[in-house]
């Protein structure tokens, strides 16, 4: 009981401090910040994550080859030293200091571009063969039949996996808190530093904060898995592809 | 800036071996929340098979939870949270015996867990319900025909999604550097602060962990050949 009533002190005097920061008197911060930090990097990485995936299919090996190693070196590195490399290089690159937003943002894109990558190639993959074949029979050229027939099924089928993808995102911006991006961990650490007495409180405070979002995000992709399950029951896709689709997914949950 | 020159930081005695106790570190930390993570993954498998609802939700809430809080959160949450509600004698003990390297290994032991879980179960939701009744028929009880039929089809149908959540496992012992672990991560960037030679230093973390990385999927790569069997799913 004393627990709950402590969680609701602390919920009381700081809540501010976690919706939107020290906005008026500092930047924009606390979940505010974490939610335009996520929504801004998934939107930029989409177009990337396309142009990538587009690479990857391709039979050029000059498109292949480059786009296929971005994905392994981001797969195979950790996040925080994407971080430490965009805060070196970046100042190095355009010659003047920049934000540990702007440092946590470009970091995302380049990560999630990556990640994504794969979500749009299992989409492409997971379609029947027959569409592309249909759809050059059409007269449509290459990237044409990709552009209108191709893109709009494999981008709706894998809004699920999208969607997943932006609750990892938002997962991904608490690394910020290491480059002093003040976004919702940074706020819960600036009350513990405050409080210093309670810091079980404040860290569960975040813990569950974070779980309300992305909890919240989850059961809405699951919803969406489903209705978009049902909506393509008429379409029947070859034993092969599905099979194939299922393992790339099953890569990509990460 | 300086030249470019790697030998600074690999031959200066000193800086090879903050590398070296680093990696060791990062590496330690890495098995050990592995080993931890299995162990509870099948736990947790063990318990979500039970008939008993309580436990199935137990289970289900637990996996949600490490699910949907970040990584790095736990970590904290672990650190500077439950550390501080344990005894003052354990909290000396574990401050004096790298209490910080211990708690990050029980931190992402605990996460990953979860994953690990989640991808025993789906690899024994696609075996066919035929395989579990036909080993019961057979004779062999619930543990043997777990043992001996469906284990040994559900490991093999789950190794591609183990194998990335161990190497997403991996990368993540860096987050232990934000609670100050001094592994492969905090190496380099100390490093970094003391020769200012941020490309030098980066670049061998970058490619140490590559090439852990890439080794592990290989590995992977090659246990999936090794054991599948012709014709199934």
């Amino acid at each position: 009981m004393a627990f709950v009533l402590d969680l609701y002190a602390i919920l009381r005097d700081n809540w501010l401090l976690l919706l939107i920061g020290s906005y008026p008197n500092g930047p924009l911060g606390g979940i505010v910040c974490t939610l335009i930090l996520s929504v801004l990097g998934i939107v930029l990485a989409f177009p990337l994550s396309v142009l990538m995936a587009l690479a990857r299919l391709s039979s050029n090996r000059l498109l292949n080859w480059p786009a296929t190693a971005v994905v392994y070196v981001v797969r195979g590195v950790p996040l925080l030293m994407v971080i430490l490399w965009v805060y070196f290089l970046v100042p190095v690159l355009i010659g003047r200091n920049v934000s540990g937003f702007t440092t946590m943002l470009c970091t995302l894109v380049i990560y999630e571009g990556a990640y994504l990558s794969e979500v749009v190639r299992a989409g492409i993959l997971a379609l029947p063969r027959g569409q592309m074949e249909a759809a050059r029979a059409l007269g449509h050229s290459y990237l044409g039949a990709m552009w209108s027939v191709i893109l709009p099924q494999a981008l709706y089928n894998m809004l699920p996996s999208m969607l997943s993808q932006f609750v990892s995102t938002i997962k991904e911006t608490t690394l910020g808190y290491v480059i002093n991006v003040q976004e919702l961990t940074f706020a819960a650490n600036q009350i513990n530093n405050q409080l210093l007495t309670k810091p079980f409180h404040v860290f569960f405070i975040l813990a569950i904060s974070y779980f309300v979002v992305c909890w919240s995000l989850t059961q809405l992709a699951q919803w969406l898995e489903r209705r978009i399950a049902s909506k393509r029951r008429g379409v029947v896709a070859k034993p092969g592809t599905k099979a194939r689709a299922a393992a790339l997914q099953a890569q990509l949950d990460h | 800036m300086k030249g470019f020159d790697l030998l600074a930081i690999l031959l200066n005695p000193e800086f090879s071996r903050m590398l070296v106790h680093g990696l060791g570190m990062t590496l330690v930390i890495a098995l050990c929340s592995w080993l931890l993570a299995m162990t509870l993954a099948l736990l947790l498998l063990t318990l979500r098979l039970t008939p008993s609802a309580l436990a199935q939700r137990a289970v289900a809430g637990y996996i949600s939870y490490h699910r949907n809080v970040p990584t790095l959160v736990q970590l904290m949450l672990w650190y500077f949270g439950i550390s501080s509600l344990l005894p003052g004698n354990l909290q000396g003990w574990l401050s004096e015996h790298s209490g910080e390297a211990l708690f990050s290994i029980v931190a992402l032991g605990l996460c990953q867990a979860a994953y690990f879980s989640e991808d025993l179960r789906s690899g024994l939701r696609s075996i066919p319900d035929g395989q579990a009744e036909a080993a019961r028929a057979l004779g062999h009880g619930f543990v043997g025909s777990m043992r001996h039929v469906l284990m040994p089809q559900a490991i093999r149908n789950a190794v591609p999604a183990l194998v990335n959540h161990s190497v997403s496992l991996f990368k993540n012992s860096s987050l232990a550097m934000a609670i100050g672990v001094v592994e492969l991560t905090h190496a380099v960037k100390e490093i970094e602060s003391q020769t200012f030679r941020a490309f030098e230093s980066y670049l061998v973390a970058t490619l140490v962990y590559l090439a852990i990385s890439l080794l592990i999927m290989a590995a992977g790569a090659w246990l999936g050949r090794r054991y599948s069997v012709a014709g199934a799913r």
